[in-house]
């Protein structure tokens, strides 16, 4: 085979290896449920960002196939050199640059979804978590029960209700993850980490301690129940109630404004 | 007798260790009885005893060993032995088990002991993946588990990669600049009986009350400042560890700008002596950070000092900055001579110059310095001030570019060469796919919002051992097939070798592939138990790994069997240009029987009549050299 030939066949060989590896990019179902709306934002990027790679790793491998078929060492080649080519400035700035340009526009593209997945909302509950060796528990300030505070070690939260989580410690560092939100921070003891969620999905999705903590670190789940917002206000009154109090509350207290704190989510405050 | 108790060795070593012990019990003793502890049962803590003993041992089994004697007879105005190289070279297996200062027998030494702690902690490995085989617990408990996965991580990183390419650099380095040994041969033999040292700590912590340090090799306070006393084996096992690649890293820095041949300007040199170059610089300015964070460990330990402890005004998170100031370019000091042996395999088995030899050589110093702008990239998740992920997130995706110009270029070399395609290319070419991957997984890392969903995930898992296991151990796999005619003077069966990274190269993917897709479905890394979603892909990863801890024993056998009756070689088996390959297999006591005068590139394959050195005979060689630069400045 000539090499015109042997190079075009190589290269309709990987434009279509190319092609399989981003239609298996969609066929492969690589995340847990999705159930907040920053889950869809990161997924989409997910996606963009293998697509932009599967031509590269292509790039790679087919460039090491074509050169062990066609430039592999013959019977009578053993004291053979190749060609003493020592460099081509064009495409050295070629592959520095394009990369760069690449990794650029990737990582612009990255720092928008971050953008959009930190916002903040016009209205928005607070929802304090408070991680110790090896349980969760989630407390529910006045300003969302509308009466007592509230404690729980599962977490309800109303389906397409923003939510900013404030991370409390009692001893080490944990991590609060929810792979369905695609979210988590560290729980640090000595200082208050925050994050926002906007669950848009009903179901019950793992809360997953993701940072060692000791002995009872795999052991240190969770669960978020994500119900509609009646529901979650039926819920919220039937804790009220078990602890005694909080009858008459008025339900339209449940949300708050937010006050005005940090403007970032992940901000962390001593 | 009692001459072999004066005498450096192991049993001077072993009197003098439980002088260390005695030592340790009576510094506590005074102490805890000075400060008011009156009764008997308080003049001892078995604790403050063992804490005290792991600095003091270590240190009086380096005296006992010989380390330090010259130094000693110095200080002590007695005559010193000036080094008259009589050590040089082991006549038989005991020598390497002595003091010795000749960078062949210490590249040797370096080597075997670094591959022995990589059959430990693969074996830890397989430990740990029989209890993930499936969901609950099967044969260790949680704490033990802990232990497992900590002391593999700090075995692997402080004992096999970053010392078993200090080994492979301490054989061929000075050869490849044609100097006799390296700078300061007795650091150098010091530097090696640091880490059997550091493994013996880290190991031994197996055996300390509460088991051993089980807070991952990245020991996040306030989770160490608070563990077992196993904790502190890991404190000072590192403090070992990394001094000893301190000072290797200034020997080879002192090597590498004084004692190049005539001739053998800085780009001449061959790009493997360029990636060691890159690496020390690492090791010296990076590594102090590590022994820092150590440190505040041990005085929160020990000493009940506050650096981390949030309700005392200690900062948690300044432990994370100090550790990752460190631990990121350790990634590099583990990667960058790996780049180093694939540029030499790569020229010498495609029968080409390396494409673009500056742009190598200039991205490597890229990395060195970008290396230190990346750190908290590790700490994406960790509650730090949120603004600091921007520009940490930019810098780690621009340090992608100068690794991406080393592998553009490793292409490059290959097209239109004429491919040798034996055991070290194959390992070179399976380096180029596998740490490609490892490398795109870490660009996708740094982009925060899906940084965010897998940080500390089973896909973190996949990533890092795509770079250190595809990436560093295909390199360092490569490298020993490449030098094992040179550094044994016999050459290994090629059927075993080919056997060895096929097996290795399927069974890897196959291992750490499925990592990424656990991770990314929520399974947390560092458990000793899972949800029962994982069990599948978990089990089918145990399987593989198992076959992948096996394919090991095919390269232990080759290896061993060659090495004790194996086909001579010839001096030159590939012929490759640099000097290591112009002197016999295995090289001279003295390196160079004749001096070698440098007169071009080191990759100069294809041209007609280039030679990297000559070796003219001795008075006439001045002549040649003396109009080419040797001013160590240069
Ligand atoms: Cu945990
Ligand atoms: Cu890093």
């Amino acid at each position: 085979m000539s090499r015109r030939r042997s190079l075009t066949l190589a290269v309709v060989l990987a434009l279509l290896a190319i092609g399989i590896g981003i239609a298996l990019s969609y066929a492969i179902h690589w995340f847990p449920a999705q159930a907040a709306t920053q889950a869809r934002n990161t997924d989409r990027l997910y996606h963009v960002l293998v697509i932009a790679c599967i031509p590269i790793f292509v790039l790679v491998t087919a460039v090491i196939l074509y050169s062990v078929w066609q430039f592999h060492m013959r019977p009578g080649e053993e004291l053979k050199d190749g060609p003493p080519i020592h460099g081509n400035t064009r495409l050295e700035v070629l592959w520095t640059a394009f990369p760069a340009a690449l990794l650029l526009g990737m990582i612009a593209y990255s720092f928008v979804v971050l953008h959009d997945n930190e916002k903040k909302p016009a209205r928005e509950i607070h929802v304090g978590v408070t991680a110790q060796q090896f349980a969760w528990s989630f407390q529910y300030p006045p300003a969302v029960t509308g009466g007592a505070p509230v404690e729980s070690d599962q977490l309800y939260l109303p389906k397409g209700e923003s939510v900013q989580f404030r991370l409390h410690s009692k001893d080490v560092i944990h991590a609060f993850w929810i792979p369905a939100f695609r979210l988590q921070e560290d729980v640090v003891p000595g200082i208050t980490v925050q994050y926002r969620a906007t669950p848009d999905r009903l179901g019950t999705y793992p809360i997953v301690c993701n940072l060692l903590c000791g002995i009872g670190h795999s052991l240190m789940r969770s669960a978020v129940h994500v119900i509609p917002p009646a529901q979650f206000q039926a819920w919220i009154q039937s804790r009220l109630r078990a602890a005694g109090q909080g009858a008459g509350a008025s339900p339209s207290a449940t949300v708050a404004g937010a006050p005005s704190s940090t403007s970032t989510a992940g901000a962390a405050s001593k | 007798m009692a001459a072999k108790l004066r005498a450096p060795g192991f049993y001077r070593a072993g009197w003098m260790m439980a002088l260390g012990v005695a030592f340790a019990f009576f510094l506590t003793w005074v102490i805890r009885a000075s400060t008011g502890h009156s009764t008997f049962r308080h003049y001892i803590s078995g604790e403050a005893i063992t804490t005290v003993s792991i600095l003091a041992v270590p240190l009086l089994f380096l005296v006992g060993i010989g380390g330090f004697d010259y130094w000693f007879y110095w200080a002590m105005g007695r005559p010193t032995r000036p080094e008259d190289h009589s050590g040089h070279g082991a006549r038989t297996w005991k020598d390497y088990f002595r003091i010795n200062t000749d960078h062949k027998v210490i590249g040797i030494q370096y080597t075997v002991t670094s591959f022995f702690f990589l059959l430990v902690g693969g074996l830890i490995a397989m430990l740990m993946r029989a209890e993930l085989a499936q969901p609950g617990a099967q044969f260790v408990d949680a704490n033990t588990f802990n232990g497992l996965f900590s002391v593999h991580a700090s075995l692997l990183i402080f004992l096999f990669v970053i010392p078993v390419f200090a080994g492979l650099a301490n054989f061929v380095l000075p050869l490849m600049i044609g100097a006799p040994d390296m700078a300061f041969p007795r650091l150098n033999a010091l530097s090696y009986w640091l880490l059997p040292v550091a493994g013996a700590l880290m190991l031994g912590s197996f055996f300390a009350p509460g088991g051993a340090f089980a807070d991952g090799w990245t020991a996040y306070a306030p989770l160490s400042t608070n563990a077992p006393i196993g904790q502190d084996f890991f404190s000072v096992g590192v403090q070992f560890a990394g001094a000893s690649s301190i000072m290797t890293a200034l020997n080879f820095l002192v090597t590498i700008i004084t004692m190049r041949a005539p001739g053998m300007s800085f780009f001449r040199m061959p790009l493997l002596v360029w990636a060691n170059f890159a690496t020390s610089l690492l090791v010296v300015i990076a590594t102090p950070f590590i022994a820092a964070s150590q440190f505040f460990v041990l005085l929160d330990r020990g000493l009940g000092f506050n650096f981390f402890k949030a309700g005392n005004g200690g900062d948690v998170l300044m432990y994370q900055h100090v550790f990752w100031f460190y631990s990121h370019p350790a990634v590099y000091i583990m990667m960058l001579p790996g780049f180093g042996i694939i540029s030499e395999i790569i020229a010498v088995k495609s029968r080409k110059p390396i494409f673009g030899y500056r742009m190598m050589a200039f991205s490597l110093l890229a990395i060195v310095v970008l290396g230190f702008t990346v750190w908290a990239h590790h700490m994406f998740t960790s509650g730090m001030a949120a603004w600091i992920r921007i520009p940490m997130a930019i810098t780690t995706a621009i340090i992608a570019v100068p690794t991406g110009i080393k592998v553009f270029s490793w292409l490059a070399t290959l097209w239109r060469g004429v491919l040798r395609l034996d055991t070290p290319m194959l390992f070179a070419l399976g380096f180029l796919t596998t740490f490609t991957l490892g490398g795109i997984s870490g660009v996708m890392l740094a982009m925060v919002p899906f940084d965010i969903h897998v940080s500390s995930s089973y896909f973190i898992v996949a990533h890092i051992h795509y770079v250190l296991f595809g990436g560093s151990l295909m390199t360092i796999f490569g490298g020993v097939y490449y030098w094992f005619p040179k550094m044994t003077g016999r050459m290994f069966d090629e059927r075993l070798g080919k056997m060895h990274f096929w097996s290795t190269f399927v069974l890897f993917n196959l291992t750490f592939g499925p990592m990424h897709i656990l991770g990314l479905q929520g399974m947390p890394r560092r458990v000793a138990d899972y949800a029962s979603r994982f069990a599948d892909m978990n089990l089918f990863i145990s399987i593989a790994s198992f076959g992948l801890g096996l394919s090991t024993l095919i390269f232990l056998y080759n290896i061993v069997t060659s090495w004790r009756g194996g086909p001579v070689s010839v001096a030159n088996p590939w012929r490759g240009m640099t000097l290591e390959w112009q002197v016999s297999s295995p090289p001279p006591i003295f390196n160079f029987d004749r001096v070698p005068t440098v007169v071009g590139g080191p990759y100069e394959y294809g041209v007609p009549g280039a030679v990297h050195g000559i070796f003219a005979p001795t008075p006439a060689a001045a002549g040649v050299g003396s109009g080419l630069a040797r001013a160590p400045s240069e």
